[in-house]
């Protein structure tokens, strides 16, 4: 059943690219329902799996290239659910939020759908082969949301966030290509490379190529900088999706296929420089950097939709340092992480890029300061406030529990870890603070011309397709922060098994 | 001597000329008086009728062989041939039908003639076995490019184009025969198999690589890899736009499938070994030796050609040269492909060597067959694109193809599903056909140099994304100068649409094109 998440996004890209010209309504209503239907699937899908998210369900699996052992196979463990369910929650919010689009409507939700279709396709891919299709599917839709409906530079970050995919990509193939050929060229499922017993000096290389590949699209440091250009410049419902459920897609290739096939790869070299001693230390000390410079760079920032993307690369770092922890506390946390960053950040780019962009047509927090926001929109100002809190990590929302448990694990691997982690949180509500002090509750002083500007142009008033992807996406924060039992039943069993099965 | 043989092995060819000949009569002689437009038809549904009726007559042809009283073979039907010769007039057939509409010339009939005549040419060269064959067919279709390069009467842009690539391939075709002398010398024969197997007999010698640089120095100018590619750019932006696809496609398999029957570890596949055996492994062992060498001339030529033509599109601004270097950066994935075919390395014994490979599926040649073949029906379509743009813009520039989704949505989607296949994006034939080379060639080699080239491959066709969204982008996202409407011939529209749908549905299901190739 859930493979009809990525035929019903496919057929549904395709009826928008065949739709006459100038129905917007229709084009809309026909990708809401859609999503609509993608979040039905994995929802059920979700509910179907919870208890056993240990083994991979296998949903499909029909020879696709006999001859060399490549197989159109679909299968769901716990991971790939809960992932599942972020995307389709997403694509629905992302529907809501980009309902203004009025330029080339139809082709807008074509290129959307196929971008969700491509996700919903990696999460659910048990073939190498397969789940790298549907990675390099999603690149395209993703350069043409951002060049055509996108604004500041969008020309340049399209092209740049392209060019770091596809580079990216070409790692991924490379690895590919070598296990392939390593193993013996029989097959190129997950499950029959994974027990192939690549040789340790092969996995020694390998794992740092795909690692890196897969993190550059998880906004990994120092390969980072497509992230915050291309939040900035996309449209709305782009950079949710972007930050939402793309990264994801690196975080989780980095898991299943980097730690998941080259377990070894981590192991250490026998040697250490400056107390590096393995590739785990080495993205280790990557992921906290992230963190950390990710914090600072984003409290730096004039753009309010800068913080936001800045933010993005801190909190995809503790995904990345939850990923290497390999404990069970630790990469539970990073999953869980990426679902709950999906949703908060999601959040954070809609509030930003869209109720408030809308209707102040500026994102210079300077600007913002003297326009009074918690007042004239206070609907944007508690959302924000709400994201906000949840985004810095403050117990009741999904982000305080991964975040926790990232730290844990990152504590039981290594305990210095912990402490730049930490930094990092603290950096992380100073800059939340900051933007929402200076964007929704600044106290400068009222002007004559500005209360008058204020009558004469007052705000259109928010409207339903915003106030439901707001509550729908903070609900859901909030539902995991005070329950998180609900996902991590699913999550722990998988990755439980992820970890076991690499050999450890 | 048999003439019957002689006869059916050369079937095809011979249902080509006729073709050429009745095109030349109907439209000289019948069609003199009628408007430009029912000559055009007329005389490209004879072409692809004539197209038609030689790939029936290919299949009546299957293994056949015509060789002097008793000799080697100098043509040969065998499967692989086939299968190139089957591309080559399915591509020829597709270049004719993207010929209607278009204004380039009134000597419609002759067009079409030349181009079924240097089909013919491509046609006996994927076949040939025999040096001196090699050279007429290889001549006859070089002859006719260069006509058909320069068929735009009334452009300077299309006889400068045609001077250039006549001079170079003039010194290339010397080249090669000179190198095919040397041959002869060294062995007493023109057979290839004869070639080889006294290579095998007496062993390397530095004539021999001097007669193979010479060889690939002269084939390396038709397959356009560096450096022998400066006529490239050139012919492909000033040819009219059907003769550019014909060079980039039909012209471009035919010569690939020689370069493979040259290359080809013959030994293996169509030796009729036979005699003592210790003797035949010792032969075999030294010819074996030779290979290295020549696979390494091959594989700097497949390098640079990367390099250079992935780099040098980067700068382009006309889109004709912008796929001439794309071309030249396939080249030199293609030839990464045969260098690395499958050579004898141990540690079993060379016979063994030879049995295990006679064996039906030769995976790296068959995956450069596929990808020389799926190449070749991108590009005729892309060029078909090329030439309804060019009509409507009156240039090939980037610019002309500014606003493209407005002005024709449909072409514009066929361009992107075209480019994107260049690129090598799933799931696009274009991206099956990379992946399948480059898993061929490191199942096939453990060694350290044919991985490098595969990541230098693929890091290049990372590269090459930007040139081919630098086409897209401005079909898609730059504002539109001009938004008049672009009109496209119904029968153009249907090829080009049909072109789009292959390379998509071939993406999905590989096995289609696939199983058909690998029993060669």
């Amino acid at each position: 059943m859930l493979a009809w998440t990525i035929y019903l996004s496919f057929a549904g890209a395709l009826i928008e690219v065949l739709m006459p010209k100038g129905k917007a309504m229709l084009a809309r209503c026909l990708a809401l329902a859609v999503a609509l239907a993608g979040l039905a699937i994995a929802v059920s899908g979700f509910i179907h799996g919870m208890g056993h998210g240990r083994e991979a369900v296998v949903l499909v699996d029909l020879p696709w290239v006999p001859s060399m052992g490549i197989h159109y196979l679909l299968a769901a463990d716990g991971i790939s659910r809960v992932l599942v369910l972020l995307t389709g929650l997403a694509a629905v919010a992302g529907v809501l939020f980009s309902w203004n689009i009025e330029l080339r409507t139809n082709e807008f939700f074509a290129f959307f759908l196929a971008l969700i279709g491509g996700v919903y396709g990696v999460f659910l891919s048990f073939d190498l082969f397969l789940l790298f299709v549907f990675y390099e599917i999603a690149i395209v839709p993703k350069y043409f949301l951002i060049a055509i409906w996108g604004s500041t530079r969008r020309e340049y970050a399209a092209m740049k966030l392209a060019l770091y995919s596809f580079v990216g990509s070409a790692m991924v193939l490379i690895g590919l290509l070598a296990a392939y050929a390593a193993s013996g060229s029989h097959s190129t499922g997950l499950v029959a490379l994974g027990h192939a017993n690549l040789p340790v000096s092969s996995q020694m290389w390998l794992f740092p190529l795909v690692f890196v590949g897969f993190g550059i699209l998880a906004g990994m440091w120092p390969f980072h900088t497509w992230a915050p250009t291309g939040h900035v410049a996309a449209p709305t419902a782009a950079s949710m999706l972007l930050a939402g459920v793309v990264m994801k897609l690196g975080a989780y290739g980095c898991l299943r296929v980097a730690i998941g096939l080259f377990p070894h790869g981590l192991d250490p070299w026998g040697f250490s420089i400056i107390g590096v001693g393995s590739w785990r230390d080495v993205f280790a000390i990557l992921a906290v950097v992230g963190i950390v410079y990710g914090a600072l760079v984003a409290l730096a920032q004039t753009d309010f939709k800068f913080v936001i993307g800045y933010s993005s690369v801190s909190h995809m770092g503790f995904v990345l340092l939850g990923l290497v922890t390999l404990n069970q506390i630790g990469v539970t946390g990073a999953v869980l992480q990426m679902f709950s960053h999906g949703i908060i950040a999601g959040l954070l780019f809609a509030i930003v890029g869209r109720i408030v962009y809308e209707r102040t047509h500026t994102r210079q927090l300077a600007e913002l300061e003297g326009m009074h926001l918690s007042r004239r929109i206070p609907f944007a100002a508690w959302a924000f406030v709400i994201a906000g809190i949840a985004s810095m990590g403050l117990p009741g929302f999904s982000g305080f529990v991964a975040e926790f448990q990232v730290i844990v694990g990152a504590w039981i691997a290594k305990p210095w870890w912990t402490l730049a982690a930490g930094l990092g949180i603290v950096v992380g509500v100073a800059y939340t603070w900051r933007a929402m002090q200076k964007a929704f509750f600044s106290d400068a002083p009222q002007t004559a011309h500005g209360l008058e500007q204020e009558h004469k142009h007052p705000f259109a008033a928010i409207t339903w397709p915003e106030i439901t992807g707001t509550v729908l996406l903070a609900s859901v924060s909030l539902v995991v922060g005070l329950y998180p039992k609900i996902l991590l039943d699913t999550i722990e069993p998988a990755v439980a098994a992820l970890l076991a099965g690499g050999g450890r | 001597m048999n003439y019957t043989d002689l006869f059916r092995v050369t079937l095809p060819e011979t249902v080509l000329e006729i073709a050429a000949l009745l095109v030349l009569v109907v439209d000289l002689g019948l069609l003199r008086k009628a408007a430009l437009k029912v000559r055009l038809a007329v005389a490209a549904a004879l072409g692809v009728g004539g197209c038609c009726v030689a790939l029936w007559a290919l299949a009546l042809s299957a293994g056949a062989g015509f060789g002097v009283s008793g000799e080697l073979p100098m043509l040969y039907q065998s499967r692989f041939a086939m299968e190139a010769q089957a591309g080559i007039l399915i591509l020829t057939a597709l270049t004719l039908l993207l010929l209607f509409d278009s204004i380039f010339t009134k000597h419609i009939g002759e067009f079409v003639a030349v181009v079924l005549m240097a089909a013919a040419g491509g046609l006996l060269i994927s076949a040939a076995q025999d040096l001196l064959v090699i050279f007429i067919g290889l001549e006859l279709l070089s002859l006719g490019l260069y006509i058909l390069t320069a068929f735009a009467k009334t452009s300077g842009k299309s006889a400068e184009a045609a001077m250039k690539y006549y001079l170079f391939g003039g010194m290339s075709a010397a080249f090669l025969l000179f190198g095919f002398s040397y041959f002869y010398g060294l062995s007493g024969s023109t057979n290839l198999l004869q070639i080889q197997w006294s290579i095998a007999q007496s062993g390397a010698s530095p004539l021999l690589y001097l007669a193979w640089i010479l060889v690939v120095a002269g084939l390396g100018f038709k397959v356009a890899a560096v450096p022998f590619h400066l006529w490239a750019p050139d012919a492909y932006e000033g040819a009219p736009a059907p003769a550019a696809a014909f060079i980039a496609s039909v012209s471009k398999v035919a010569s690939f499938a020689l370069l493979i029957t040259i290359s080809l570890n013959w030994l293996v596949h169509n030796g009729p070994i036979s005699g003592d055996r210790t003797a035949i492994e010792h032969a075999l062992n030294q010819y074996y030796q030779t290979w290295p060498h020549l696979a390494s001339i091959l594989l700097v030529i497949a390098a640079a050609s990367m390099i250079v033509g992935n780099l040098a599109a980067l700068a382009q601004v006309s889109v004709r040269r912008l796929l001439a270097y794309s071309a030249i950066a396939h080249a030199g994935y293609i030839l990464l492909g045969i260098a690395t075919q499958r050579a004898y390395t141990g540690p079993e014994t060379a016979f063994e060597f030879v049995l295990a490979t006679n064996a039906p599926t030769h995976r790296t040649l068959a995956a450069v067959l596929y990808y020389v073949l799926t190449y070749g029906l991108t590009t005729v379509g892309a060029f078909g694109v090329i030439a309804v743009v060019e009509r409507a813009t009156g240039s090939d520039r980037l610019d002309s193809f500014l606003g493209l989704h407005k002005r024709n949505p449909v072409l514009a989607g066929i361009l992107l599903v075209l480019f994107l296949s260049l690129a090598g994006i799933p799931p696009l034939v274009g991206f099956w056909a990379k992946f399948n080379l480059f898993a061929a060639v490191l199942g096939e080699h453990a060694g350290t140099v044919p991985f490098a080239l595969v990541c230098l491959a693929i890091a290049m066709s990372a590269v090459s994304l930007y040139y081919y969204l630098q086409v897209l982008k401005r079909a898609y996202v730059m504002p539109a100068v001009d938004e008049s409407p672009i009109k496209v011939h119904p029968v153009v529209l249907a090829v080009l649409v049909a072109i789009a749908a292959a390379v998509l549905l071939l993406g999905i299901f590989p096995t289609l094109l696939g199983k058909w190739i690998e029993g060669f």
